[in-house]
């Protein structure tokens, strides 16, 4: 694959996940000349994800949901409270958990049909800069390393990106800002009811700072994960986990492990300047996720759409400049970043709650709708109206969202 | 007194988290393994207590 190394390129995007692949597959329908690099040897594997997908980020993807991937239709989610109270969402949209091993080499066929060329196991080791502009990659692959120009770079390098460092912009998570993810793949469950709901529990002994789910895959079959504040002291996210699991054999007691993940999940506030002069950055690597539920796929996915409309723009202006990048994060801002920062409040303000809070808050709960639409970042009035019924709550609820 | 940074490999599973929270960009994600540098690293901590899997320690020899 050397000769397409030797080339110069309108575009090089680093990174084939959702993101990475979906800018790849629309820099290239664009009829920009497009290079995708993938580190690893092989696209989607291993997964980072608990692989829940919404049927709305599909549309704003321009995918069509292919049988292929859809693993298991969800239509909403079960709250677990730390006694075992049970709140039952019903989502008036559906959703599946996908497969993201065929998921994503799905979304990089498609970027190559478009006619964008992708090589695996190429890993970037640095960026090239001319006059404080990223001019291209360093790429290091088996058939050597290789210097590769572009008139722009598209960092999709996920959660460990290294692109954007590279070319100085500062991508670190803070530790408050990222969670710390464990999970099992798991068969011969006996997943509780509804089986066609994501099953979330909280708790300060199930999961500080966040919670364990249970993501269907089918019948018997689910990714059993837990996602932890990532500054947490006592314990590791595997350690909870397993406690999670044998406290509660009636799930458990036959089931059986096929895959274990781990991963960093951002869940703090997406980069406030993700751009630099010859260089747009997106998804995980911008920390474009939701803070509530840590999705990224959706917003990656929708970044790649957008970051795609700008960088035809510079590449055709020939100005890959600051000044014309700024235009992406402007309209993701508007689009997205907005609401992801409203989100992150309300993440912060359900970090505050104690299991007493929980408790009660299970008991109060009467319009789910509300609750979907606030952890949303919506309708945050009517919902601090509503927490007059728990004044302990509302008084933190005020402190993060009045 | 020597200090590093010791990584398990069984616990490992080259998630790639601790390279996100490490302020100095003193860790990398190879393919099947974590790469830290001595040279870069100031022994925060950040890693070890944000491992999923325990793995990562600051040892103080």
């Amino acid at each position: 694959m050397k000769k397409w190394l030797q080339e110069e390129y309108d575009v090089i995007v680093v990174g084939a996940g959702p993101a990475g692949s979906t800018v790849a597959r629309e820099c290239a329908k664009r009829g920009l000349k497009t290079l995708a690099l993938e580190k690893r040897q092989e696209v989607g594997v291993p997964k980072r994800c608990g692989e829940g997908l919404g049927e709305g980020w599909c549309k704003i993807a321009g995918i069509t949901p292919d049988p292929k991937w859809t693993r298991y239709e969800m239509h909403g989610a079960t709250l677990w409270s730390p006694t075992g109270k049970k709140v039952v969402i019903p989502t008036p949209t559906k959703g599946w958990i996908i497969e993201r091993r065929v998921f994503d080499k799905w979304l990089a066929e498609e970027a190559v049909r478009a006619g964008a060329r992708m090589i695996t196991k190429a890993r970037v080791t640095g960026v090239i800069k001319e006059e404080d502009t990223v001019k291209g990659v360093i790429v290091e692959t088996p058939d050597g390393v290789f210097e590769v120009m572009a008139k722009m770079v598209i960092a999709a390098d996920g959660v460990d990106s290294k692109t954007a460092k590279y070319a100085g912009v500062n991508t670190v998570n803070p530790a408050t800002e990222i969670d710390s993810g464990y999970q099992y793949e798991m068969v011969g469950l006996n997943i509780p009811e509804p089986k066609d709901m994501i099953h979330l529990y909280f708790g300060w002994d199930v999961a500080p700072r966040g919670y364990v789910w249970i993501f269907p895959k089918g019948e018997d079959h689910a990714n059993v994960g837990i996602g932890i504040g990532g500054y947490v002291d006592e314990g590791t996210s595997k350690e909870y986990l397993d406690k999670f699991i044998q406290a509660n054999p009636e799930i458990f007691k036959d089931a059986g492990i096929v895959e274990t993940n781990a991963g960093g999940i951002p869940v703090g506030a997406p980069l406030k300047k993700p751009y630099a002069n010859g260089l747009i950055i997106i998804g995980d690597a911008a920390h474009m996720v939701n803070p509530i539920h840590g999705g990224g796929i959706g917003t990656g996915m929708e970044a790649g759409i957008l970051a795609a409309e700008i960088a035809e723009k510079a590449v055709k202006a020939k100005d890959v400049s600051e000044n014309v990048l700024k235009e992406f994060a402007e309209k993701w801002y508007e689009k997205r970043g907005n609401q992801l920062l409203q989100v992150l409040k309300v993440r912060k303000f359900f970090e505050e709650l104690n299991d007493n809070d929980l408790e009660k808050f299970a008991d109060i709960l009467d319009d789910k709708q509300l609750l979907l639409d606030f952890a949303d970042g919506k309708r945050t009035a009517a919902f601090l109206k509503f927490l007059a019924k728990a004044p302990k709550i509302a008084l933190k609820a005020a402190k993060h969202l009045a | 007194m020597t200090k590093q940074v010791v990584i398990d490999k069984t616990k490992c599973m080259y998630c790639g988290g601790c390279t996100a929270v490490c302020p100095v960009n003193a860790l990398e994600l190879k393919e099947t393994y974590i790469e830290w540098d001595p040279e870069k690293c100031i022994y925060c901590g950040a890693c070890e207590r944000f491992c999923p899997a325990g793995a990562i320690k600051v040892v103080k020899e």
